[in-house]
């Protein structure tokens, strides 16, 4: 249960009395650059506040809209040991989400409040969840792509500097670890299929390359939230960087698989030591983000049918609590009568 | 074992035991796949993780039992075979398990009957005489407590929640209470196989049913509903429609590509 004092920020957090606001944002950038950890009662300025808000629920959106492309391919997973891989997998995404949502909540926002949020369409998930799972080579490919992408974007969150976000994370990377060699797996066994499993998988590398390349946010030059993120240790590289380390480590697995990706510019550069790739088609990633890629309206739907459907649930569940608290109310009270 | 089952016991036939061990594997692999198109869909995130905890417990159990099967057989079968290449009339699963995820409350009604049920089939082939069959029942009543947990805190929160709650639930109840006939209804197979001491028989199994079934609707403020003419026997092969749509969607893959491996 939520209270609603958790969506309003502490006060005594706001006005520290006798210190003025640049000495103790001073102090607290001293702290992250001497790399300690910030925990949810120390003093933070309100935008790092925020910031971290914004980008944990964006986080936890993201785990609990992610259960749906690949949720969608549960029902019909092609052998029974596939499909408990895939349940546990999805399973450990809502686990992600509920673990996210607890560690924003240390920052004075409720849960409620923020899947209220989503359901509005005022908060953002990421986009890559927008695109369709057309077939079970969509299921590989999502563990070896995505979850791989995801992984490079999240182990430098280890080491950000909020002490919740960072612990949860440690912990989420591991089982997305796995999530990547299962994917990568189902991968393997596509590629040494039969021919039109290999055109699966083909076909399934072709939708998600360049989606998955996305998901590292904008290039460095136009990333609004970057700078500052990377200045209070949030963030410890930047978007190009990661896309970069992406890239060369996922090109190799490609060429293992024998797929080709689909890049006509990529190629490997003696000098740099890193791939070369082709330019993100922004267009497309801006238009997705505004609410245009192909499942946004899926997946928002699905969202707030399951909500929707699941009200009276939740009210029950309240109203059997609350009787149960004023039956243990009168039994004490009985009690009390009695002796 | 009593005396008398004793000195009757007889080994059950191969194809007894095939077909009564399929009954157990399909109850088990039915419920699993109904409760796995659920995750992601659920009231909340919390309901989402505790159903696919018991839909990932049941397709391991599925999986044991549906090993052991083809062991039985002896036709070379895997579970994969034995999942994805049976048409709806070879599934003996009791028809409750194929009946639709309508609402929350029509999935916590089959979930409760259902735990209620391998409760005790578990309990009695954990003690049985057949100890492959025996060792899958030990681990499988473990996850099973935790089920009928499950399933039971719901039907009470549910029952005696809100108005609209306590509708939804006795409608459920009703709606799936005719398909609980044949979980007690003895036939040959089931004879077969509580002479051989591998299970006890079916009216024991009864009896525990009903005094946990009737507590969880006591405390659910829940009215039993009365028995109906029709018996339905999805152990018998006999099912209703629903079964050949959830098989059409699980069977999918392996019907549209033959011979793949995946």
């Amino acid at each position: 249960m939520y209270t609603q004092a958790l969506d309003q920020l502490s006060k005594e957090h706001e006005h520290t009395p006798q210190i003025d606001e640049g000495e103790l944002n001073a102090r607290f950038q001293q702290r992250i650059d001497n790399e300690e950890r910030i925990e949810p009662k120390d003093w933070m300025p309100d935008a790092y506040r925020l910031t971290l808000i914004r980008q944990i629920s964006q986080h936890a959106h993201s785990e609990v809209v992610g259960m749906l492309p690949e949720g969608n391919w549960i029902t019909r997973a092609p052998t029974l040991k596939r499909k408990a891989i895939l349940i546990a997998k999805v399973q450990d995404e809502g686990g992600h989400g509920a673990y996210l949502y607890s560690a924003a909540e240390t920052l004075g926002v409720s849960r409620e409040h923020l899947i209220g949020q989503l359901l509005a369409g005022s908060a953002k998930y990421s986009s890559i969840f927008n695109y369709p799972t057309l077939t079970w080579a969509d299921v590989g490919a999502i563990g070896w792509l995505v979850d791989g992408a995801a992984i490079m974007n999240q182990i430098p969150l280890c080491r950000c500097s909020y002490g919740p976000y960072a612990r949860a994370m440690v912990r989420i990377c591991k089982e997305e670890s796995f999530h990547q060699r299962q994917g990568y797996e189902i991968m393997i066994t596509l590629a040494r299929g039969t021919p039109e499993q290999k055109r699966m998988a083909q076909e399934a590398l072709n939708r998600w390359w360049w989606p998955a390349l996305m998901m590292f946010g904008p290039s460095d030059a136009d990333s609004k939230h970057s700078a500052q993120s990377m200045r209070w240790k949030i963030k410890r590289f930047s978007n190009d960087e990661l896309r970069q380390k992406f890239v060369d480590f996922t090109v190799p697995q490609a060429e293992y698989l024998g797929l080709t990706i689909p890049d006509p510019d990529l190629r490997w550069d003696e000098e740099t030591q890193h791939y070369r790739f082709g330019e993100i088609n922004w267009t497309e990633f801006q238009e997705v983000l505004k609410g245009n890629g192909p499942c946004n309206r899926d997946r928002m739907a699905a969202r707030r049918r399951a909500h929707e459907e699941g009200r009276w649930v939740r009210e029950a569940a309240q109203a059997y609590a609350e009787k149960q608290r004023k039956r243990a109310a009168d039994n004490s009270l009985k009690v009390e009568v009695v002796s | 074992m009593s005396a008398a089952a004793t000195v009757m016991a007889t080994d059950a036939g191969a194809h007894a035991k095939f077909v009564y061990v399929l009954r157990l594997a399909d109850a088990s692999l039915i419920l699993g796949q109904q409760l796995g198109a659920l995750i992601g869909h659920s009231p909340a995130i919390e309901q989402d993780l505790g159903l696919a905890n018991i839909s990932l417990d049941l397709i391991g159990q599925a999986r044991l039992l549906l090993t052991y099967a083809g062991e039985i057989e002896g036709a070379n079968r895997d579970e994969d075979q034995l999942a994805f290449l049976r048409s709806e009339s070879e599934f003996y699963n009791p028809t409750l398990v194929e009946q639709p995820n309508t609402d929350f409350a029509f999935v916590i009604a089959r979930q409760l009957l259902m735990d209620a049920w391998q409760l005790e089939l578990y309990d009695q082939l954990a003690q049985g005489t057949d100890t492959r069959l025996a060792e899958i029942a030990a681990k499988s009543l473990k996850e099973t407590k935790y089920h009928f947990g499950y399933s039971a805190d719901w039907a009470i929160r549910l029952g005696d929640g809100t108005e609209e709650s306590h509708q939804r639930m006795q409608r459920a109840l009703d709606a799936l209470w005719p398909y609980t006939y044949e979980l007690f209804d003895p036939d040959e197979i089931d004879l077969e196989i509580s002479r051989a001491g591998i299970a006890g028989d079916l009216s024991s199994v009864r009896q525990n049913w009903d005094r946990r079934v009737n507590e969880v609707l006591e405390q659910a403020t829940l009215k039993r509903p009365e028995n109906r003419f029709y018996s339905w026997y999805g152990k018998r092969g006999q099912h209703s429609e629903h079964l050949g749509r959830v098989l059409a969607e699980m069977q999918y893959l392996q019907r549209t590509y033959p011979g793949a491996q995946w």
